[in-house]
């Protein structure tokens, strides 16, 4: 059953995006680098692994309550190389400004892109601009791409959980996701809380000084879908089963009323400043340590284990009575609703 | 405020309780729910699997979504696509599946479609938007419906000209007496709604413990709420008694919200609703009434709805009546998905098939 | 049925005419008519639904209800 338009839930994250990028796009322009869908792709050059990714950048609001668009451009893309456990070299950056888009504005979103990469150690080598008529581009479109170098001991990837893992969450989920429908008309809230968009790259490189390198087997940045579509993408990956501990799970309490507001989960909210890590269950305690010690990784906790696969790879969450119940990806996008 | 909620999932409580529905006894129980929060609270919180296989929990039409018949669902379409309309809407109405289209769609191809939290935002983008027309679809139970009741009246107050409202909204007292009266299901209990409840108040069930000797308890929403309410439910049965009580006490009372009752009395009136998969429930709807009929979109606004038709193999009205598990139905999981919904009762978020796909399908791969 | 969520008002203002509460729910502040609870008063907690406060919310009856549970004891 095809749909004739792309609609918004194609982008969200969830299971329509998976199945565009799977049945639609990769068949027709992928080989074999494309099809491993981790964050960002792994080339080998003169035996340099070489990480490469790219990312386009829509959010609206374009500045929101602990960043902003550029902000997010930066780290999302310095996160992406980082999940691979690259050290990020250089990022490309390319702008798409909408006739009309004030000067004052994107002087403010290029001091952002300028802090961000600085303090994430990369360098913004090569960019383009372009300007389109009014109407054609929401405000300003970014894209950036980015090449890291990857340690020759650090192998990871969506597909290397193995059965007895440690699932550890590097700090609270739904913060982004609420900071930035609290900028929507129409749902009249105030929220009091910030995104918690930032670079992750020094807190995977602490990790790796507390930890042997072939430990952690996993690195991902649960974004758009949130925490439980990041888990099911891993899990089918790794052809295993994930099951996690709801009252384990960091949440502030803000963002708890906040979604218990607009009917939202808060597995499903987008992150953009936490990791999930999977790790060798023998060096869970001091991989937990030493993500706690980082400020960026303060409020760290271990989520979960990685189990062998029944029947298919799934993701079950143990609820407070004991239970176990199934966990599944976001399927289209979150809408607030009142029932 | 988190304390009220938090508070009510101490595990500390809750496995206590639990234990001792676990050891209540061996008969066979079996208790329908009408309120879609509890289809959801029951199933995320794996309540439906932590109680004994004796115990079982079924959904009832309890999602106005769901029970919003296909022609509902068509003609909001239609008046979300005339020109110079804004179709202000709650999201939960979003994605259903008309029987050409969505609104999610008609938004996809130009269509002004506003997802509000309140009848307030609504009021506020027709007073910013003068020379366009803002329907509101009023979709929901007794909860919602005084809320757009008092956006009529605050409209007409305020003597805003381009506001109006398409009702669908619907009354769960009496889908309660056509289920009882189908005899399709047999029942031991109800879990009565709560939020609907905290309107009508506990009175307005009165009729099915006289009339019906059933028993019912107004639950919270909360694990501990629901799990109280169980035991509450099957002591009831045990002892023979049929009696409303009421588990939610925090919140619920006998009267109910009386001004909230007194507005819907003022700019409604009941008329006989076609309720999806159980058919024309007598009494069980709202229209807004003549004396705000400028107000009222259907009566405004023309539109032409003589295509509807409900898709084939979809078994959302057994499954709304408890005559089936959404197990049963032949395109659960197969044609009918959260992403590719056929029916209601799996795009609504509080949907039956929509809480069972993704909570309880693996229940038998799990302990 | 329907998402009710609680929250402590605020403050109360008049708005066109129309009682309006600034009410905090875990933080976050909206908006909410008290059409439908004139006698609602600042500090009481009160339910919310789609933007307005359906009914105060018995804090003592909430504690009730939590210390039956924290009591029960073993029963038949």
């Amino acid at each position: 059953m095809k749909e004739e338009i792309i609609l918004l839930a194609h982008g969200s994250g969830g299971t329509l995006m998976h199945k565009l990028i799977e049945k639609q796009i990769v068949p027709v322009i992928g080989k074999e680098k494309l099809l491993q869908l981790d964050d960002a792709a792994e080339i080998e050059i003169q035996k340099t692994r070489l990480a490469f990714t790219t990312d386009s950048y829509t959010v609206k609001p374009i500045f929101f309550k602990g960043g902003d668009i550029g902000r997010l451009a930066v780290s999302g893309t310095v996160n992406d190389l980082a999940m691979k456990g690259a050290i990020p070299i250089a990022l490309s950056l390319s702008l798409i400004i909408e006739e009309g888009f004030k000067l004052d504005d994107l002087e403010r979103i290029l001091k952002s892109i300028a802090e961000t990469a600085e303090a994430a150690g990369v360098e913004i080598v090569t960019g383009d601009t372009k300007v389109v008529e009014k109407g054609s581009a929401d405000m300003i479109f970014i894209n950036t791409s980015g090449v890291g170098i990857i340690p020759q001991e650090r192998k990871l990837s969506g597909s290397h959980a193995r059965p007895g893992d440690a699932v550890i969450i590097s700090g609270t989920i739904g913060d982004h996701g609420i900071a930035v429908i609290n900028e929507r008309e129409n749902l009249g809230l105030q929220i009091p809380i910030e995104s918690d968009v930032q670079p992750l790259n020094d807190l995977v490189n602490h990790l790796f000084t507390a930890i042997p390198a072939e430990a952690v087997h996993v690195l991902r940045d649960p974004t758009r879908g949130g925490l439980a579509t990041t888990l099911n993408e891993i899990a089918s990956q790794s052809n295993v089963v994930i099951r996690i501990e709801e009252e384990k799970i960091p949440i502030k309490d803000e963002v708890k009323g906040a979604c218990e507001i607009l009917g939202y989960d808060p597995l499903y909210v987008a992150n953009e400043g936490k990791m999930v890590a999977i790790v060798d269950p023998d060096y869970a305690e001091a991989a937990l340590k030493a993500l706690k010690e980082h400020e960026k990784g303060k409020d760290a906790a271990l989520i979960g284990f990685v189990e062998k696969v029944e029947t298919k790879p799934a993701v079950f969450v143990k609820t407070i009575l004991g239970t176990s119940r199934f966990l599944t990806m976001l399927t289209g996008e979150q809408f607030p609703r009142i029932c | 405020m988190v304390r009220l909620i938090d508070e009510f999932r101490r595990p500390e409580l809750l496995i206590p309780l639990l234990e001792r529905i676990r050891q209540f006894d061996d008969r066979n129980y079996a208790f329908m729910e009408v309120c879609g929060t509890h289809t959801v609270s029951i199933s995320r919180f794996g309540i439906r699997n932590a109680v004994p296989k004796n115990i079982r929990l079924l959904s009832g039409p309890g999602c106005p979504v769901c029970v919003t018949s296909q022609e509902d669902i068509d003609r909001a379409i239609e008046l979300a696509t005339l020109p110079n309309v804004i179709l202000a809407t709650f999201g939960d109405m979003m994605k259903v599946p008309g029987t050409r289209s969505s609104l999610a769609k008609e938004k996809a191809k130009g269509a002004d479609i506003r997802v509000c939290y309140s009848t307030r935002e609504a009021l506020e983008i027709a007073e910013q938007n003068p020379s366009k027309e803002v329907i509101f679809y009023g979709v929901g139970f007794e909860t919602t419906a005084p809320t757009v009741a008092f956006s009529v009246l605050e409209a007409k107050k305020r003597n805003i000209k381009n506001y109006s409202v398409f009702s669908v909204h619907k009354l769960v007292p009496p889908a309660l007496r056509a289920l009882l009266n189908s005899g399709e299901v047999k029942l031991d209990g109800f879990i009565l709604p709560g939020h609907v409840s905290v309107v009508i108040g506990l009175k307005a069930y009165q009729f099915l413990a006289d009339e019906y000797q059933m028993p019912g308890v107004v639950s919270g929403f909360e694990p501990l709420d629901i799990l109280q309410t169980i035991e509450m439910l099957l002591k009831q049965v045990k002892s023979g008694q049929a009696r409303i009580e009421n588990q939610y006490r925090r919140t619920v009372t006998f009267e109910g919200n009386v001004h909230a009752q007194k507005a819907m009395e003022e700019v409604f009136k009941v008329v006989d609703a076609d309720w999806r998969g159980i058919g024309t429930i007598p009494e069980s709807g709202l229209t807004i009434n003549e004396k705000y009929e400028e107000f009222d979109a259907s009566k405004r606004f023309e539109t032409k709805v003589d295509y509807s038709i409900e898709p084939p193999n979809c078994s959302c009205g057994d499954v709304l009546r408890g005559v089936k598990l959404p197990f049963d139905c032949k395109l659960f999981g197969k044609g009918c998905t959260p992403e590719h919904p056929v029916g209601p009762c799996m795009v609504s978020s509080e949907g039956a098939c929509a809480a069972y796909y993704r909570y309880d399908r693996f229940i038998n791969a799990e302990a | 049925m329907c998402l009710g969520v609680p929250g402590k008002i605020v403050s109360i203002e008049e708005l066109a005419g129309f009682r309006v509460a600034e009410v905090d729910i875990a933080g976050t502040t909206r908006k909410v008519s008290l059409d439908m609870l004139p006698e609602a008063k600042v500090g009481d907690y009160v339910l919310v639904h789609a933007g307005y406060a359906m009914q105060v919310i018995d804090e003592q009856a909430a504690q009730e209800t939590l210390n039956y549970l924290e009591q029960i004891e073993w029963s038949d």
